[in-house]
């Protein structure tokens, strides 16, 4: 098996494309996933009271936090395409790069969540009556965001995808370590789109998400070979 | 029986386990004899207990990911790492859910309030549903060396993503809250009393720990080797079934 970097990406996108045609086929993110995604930013509001204030206030975290729920349903289901019918054994045969696998199954989860925040943006344009006042430090919040909740996503599925009780124990593994991205995200957006200046500056909160994302990449493309062993 | 509880004990142990009973009798007279202050009343007295009881689960925390570390590198893998990061991450969540009781006490006695979103508990706060999270994944049962490398990658990566947490929960509550915590947390003026009280505590807290961690160890390999003289049985016995008598 060669592991120079060619391969790795090569392998990636072939990873990637896997994926991305298994979802065009099954579309269970887009039949699924996403009108998940709108019933929760739907059951904040009736939480909340359809005050328009309030949720236009709250906007950027309601958003983040349906993301960060979504994005549990799509690493279960990116996980799962790869446990069932002896698909692990097929997977470490296959010859492709260990890391690649990864980065690619984390290209498609990404794909698939910044998909569901434009749909999600959408939804709280609509819903909660927000204007957006910075596209673009929303769609760089976005992408930064989405790198480290593909790659915590990826990495946390993998670990737990042999085991039975995977439906329950990602959300307890994922969720408390994606907490930064919840609460960096919800803060370089939050000016983007209520208007308010905040005293760290969304550049701060953008290099927080990249430096989480960096080090989840990191860690996904050297411990995943390993990890695929136990699946 | 007696024979194997005689393995595993010894002075060591016995040493640690006298050593944190006087440590923690020691800093309880302490704690109890500081003088009550003026804005916490009694409960500045707490200083004697709640920063070394944190203390510990940061040290039960950094163990844990000591001990995957050791155990994932091929020259120091032994299956005594394993299991002392399993044994220091369960301690551990005895001394973060008592550092998160012990200051919501504390809270409510100096804030009024039991629970505060500020840096330090929201990251205890996390810590603890880390900790909880590597113990429920450790409790899955499977392959040893599966589930010791599963613990050891979750390990790892929880205290990894500790830093960052601190980060975000530490700017977060800059913007979310005007309230200054700093003040009630002992700071310059804190008198020398005080300060020794405190230090006590951190001593008796990491040899309560130690002595935890030491005695879950010793279980986690009776269990261990349990496991394997029933597995050594079954296997005994099968072939006892094979060959004609």
């Amino acid at each position: 098996m060669s592991r120079d970097g060619g391969s790795m990406w090569r392998d990636a996108l072939l990873m990637a494309g896997k994926d991305l045609r298994v979802e065009r086929r099954s579309r269970v993110t887009l039949n699924q996933v996403a009108p998940f995604a709108l019933l929760v930013l739907m059951l904040f509001a009736f939480a909340l009271d359809p005050d328009r204030d309030v949720l236009a206030r709250a906007a950027a975290g309601l958003f983040w936090v349906a993301v960060l729920l979504s994005s549990l349903l799509a690493v279960q289901r990116s996980a799962g395409l790869e446990t069932a019918d002896g698909l692990p054994d097929a997977l470490r045969l296959s010859g492709l790069d260990p890391a690649g696998i990864f980065l690619g199954k984390a290209l498609a989860v990404a794909a698939q969540l910044i998909l569901l925040e434009l749909l999600l943006g959408a939804g709280v344009v609509v819903l909660y009556g927000v204007d957006i006042h910075g596209v673009a430090t929303l769609a760089a919040t976005g992408l930064a965001a989405t790198a480290g909740l593909a790659a915590a996503g990826t990495l946390y599925g993998v670990l737990a995808g042999g085991l039975r009780v995977r439906e329950t124990l990602l959300p307890l593994l994922l969720l408390p370590v994606v907490a930064p991205v919840l609460i960096a995200a919800t803060r370089a957006s939050e000016a983007a789109l209520t208007g308010v200046q905040l005293d760290v500056s969304p550049g701060d909160w953008l290099s927080l998400l990249a430096v989480f994302a960096v080090i989840y990449i990191a860690f996904g493309v050297a411990a995943y070979g390993s990890l695929l062993e136990e699946l | 029986m007696e024979e194997t509880r005689r393995s595993t004990g010894s002075a060591l142990t016995f040493s640690l386990g006298l050593a944190a009973l006087v440590s923690v009798v020691a800093t309880v007279a302490l704690g109890l004899a500081l003088p009550s202050t003026v804005e916490q009343s009694d409960f500045s007295r707490l200083i004697a207990i709640h920063p070394g009881v944190a203390w510990a689960s940061y040290v039960a925390f950094g163990v844990t990911a000591l001990a995957g570390a050791l155990w994932l590198w091929p020259r120091t893998r032994r299956t005594d790492w394993d299991l002392l990061a399993g044994a220091s991450a369960e301690v551990g969540v005895v001394f973060t859910g008592l550092t998160l009781a012990t200051g919501s006490i504390w809270g409510r006695a100096s804030w009024g309030v039991w629970w505060a979103w500020d840096a330090r508990l929201t990251l205890s706060a996390l810590m603890f549903t880390l900790l909880l999270g590597y113990c429920a994944l450790r409790r899955v049962p499977g392959d040893p060396d599966a589930v010791a490398r599963r613990s050891a990658i979750t390990g790892l990566l929880a205290v990894l993503v500790v830093p960052v947490n601190h980060f975000a929960v530490e700017w977060w509550r800059t913007l979310h809250q005007g309230r200054s915590l700093l003040q009630d947390i002992p700071g310059n003026d804190v008198d020398g009393k005080f300060i020794f009280a405190m230090t006590l505590g951190f001593v008796a807290m990491t040899l309560v720990y130690a002595w935890l961690v030491v005695h879950r160890l010793r279980i986690a390999r009776l269990e261990a080797g349990i496991d394997a003289d029933d597995l050594d049985a079954a296997i005994e016995a099968r072939r006892r079934e094979a060959v004609p008598a």
